[in-house]
């Protein structure tokens, strides 16, 4: 008997992925999205040994705050912040004093990483010395926590201030697969968004980047997007989760089924078996407490804890019990994972 | 809900008219107050990791630990 090529993608991405750590390809990630859903179980299953593998127990835990909020003038079409939609949000700015009471409740949850966001295109000379401000007296009140940003497309020189002032990492997503991009935004493009995480990375700040699930993808642009992402190679992917937003265009879309949000998290996790995979927005929503535990053992390493930018979470408590009763310990300051 | 409210704290419109069962359960888990359940403004609200702030411009500033919101 001749042997036979063994081609059940999960037997094929047990053998690529786990053992030898390369991911998936796109047409391989499109198999993985397409299996039924009794193949669900053994495929969390085996994104969960590459994540074991390849990065370890350890989660990340990370808060963010909204610095700036609402009255964007691009047209992300699922962001109740773009100041194109009705959305029911206002504008407002958090002052320096309100910023390092967030940063301090982060801090406390155990948390390494807090995130300062904007809803802006990019950064102007104020938004940067608030940053610049903030950053210094989070530092003043002993707060050790690592900062990440995320402000939008950056110029050099953008790129090159936040260096100096400590940042460590930056958020850009790529929202969506490319080929799906024109359809969600239409006031910048993919390409502007790929440029500015190409600086971010070359200035050797941390690249975080990821998307949003359920902005009425395909399940091949779904494929596409992770294999994007891995071309990318941030060191962390985060996964959102689309929370129909009242007033955006977006308002009517369905929260994506629970099965499909599993599957798409361990296609992306054999996409990019080593870095951080965060669970973000939406998740409360689209996985709920017993889905949220099935993705921190499908692939999982990194969560958002507390609040969003404009939507509530659950209480941080709740998910840091959550993580000690799977026995995963939260990443320490000074570890690198 | 608050039982009091005149308006609904999510979408803006009256308490009484209209069906705000999935506004009271967005509430209750993921969206914070949007308009002022007494004058039906929209607030500007701030989120921040552990709780929220909202203020309307006549009826002043409530916050995640005040009861009369949500
Ligand atoms: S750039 Fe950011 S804040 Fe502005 S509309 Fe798009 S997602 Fe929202
Ligand atoms: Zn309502
Ligand atoms: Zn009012």
């Amino acid at each position: 008997m001749t042997a036979s090529v063994d081609t059940d993608i999960i037997a094929v991405a047990r053998e690529q992925v786990l053992e030898r750590g390369e991911g998936l390809s796109q047409e391989q990630l499109l198999q993985v999205l397409k299996l039924g859903d009794d193949r669900l179980a053994e495929l969390l299953q085996l994104a969960h040994e590459v994540r074991m593998r390849w990065c370890g127990p350890e989660v990340e835990v990370e808060g963010i705050v909204s610095l700036k909020t609402g009255g964007c003038p691009e047209d992300c079409h699922f962001c109740s912040q773009s100041g194109r939609f009705p959305s029911p949000v206002r504008s407002a700015w958090l002052d320096i004093p309100g910023l390092v009471r967030s940063a301090r409740e982060t801090r406390a949850t155990g948390a390494t990483e807090f995130c300062i966001v904007a809803a802006v295109r990019g950064p102007d000379a104020r938004l940067l010395s608030q940053v610049r401000e903030g950053i210094k007296a989070i530092r003043e009140d002993g707060n050790d926590i690592q900062i990440a940003c995320s402000l939008g497309m950056l110029t050099q020189e953008q790129v090159d201030e936040l260096v100096a002032m400590g940042v460590h990492r930056y958020n850009h997503n790529l929202e969506t697969a490319r080929s799906h991009f024109p359809n969600v935004v239409t006031t910048h493009t993919w390409e502007e968004r790929w440029e500015t995480l190409r600086m971010v990375r070359e200035a050797g700040m941390e690249v975080c980047c990821g998307g949003i699930i359920g902005m009425g993808e395909t399940v091949e642009q779904r494929a596409e997007f992770a294999a994007q992402l891995a071309e990318l190679g941030p060191d962390e992917c985060t996964m959102n989760f689309l929370i129909p937003q009242p007033g955006t265009p977006y308002e009517q879309y369905e929260v994506v089924e629970g099965r499909d949000a599993l599957r798409t998290v361990a296609a992306f996790r054999l996409a990019m078996p080593r870095p951080l995979l965060r669970f973000s927005g939406g998740r409360e929503l689209t996985f709920g407490d017993l889905g949220t535990k099935q993705g921190m053992l499908g692939g999982i390493n990194a969560i958002i804890v507390g609040n969003y930018l404009t939507n509530l979470g659950r209480p941080a408590a709740q998910d840091l019990e959550m993580l000690d009763e799977l026995k995963m310990p939260v990443k320490a300051l000074n570890q690198t994972l | 809900m608050d039982v009091n409210a005149e308006f609904c704290a999510r979408c803006g419109t009256a308490a009484a008219e209209g069906d705000h069962a999935h506004c009271a359960v967005m509430l209750a888990s993921i969206d914070p107050p949007r308009f002022c359940v007494e004058c039906g403004r929209r607030m500007v609200v701030q989120v921040t990791p552990a709780g929220w702030v909202a203020n309307c411009s006549r009826h002043g500033e409530r916050t995640s630990t005040s009861p009369s919101v949500g």
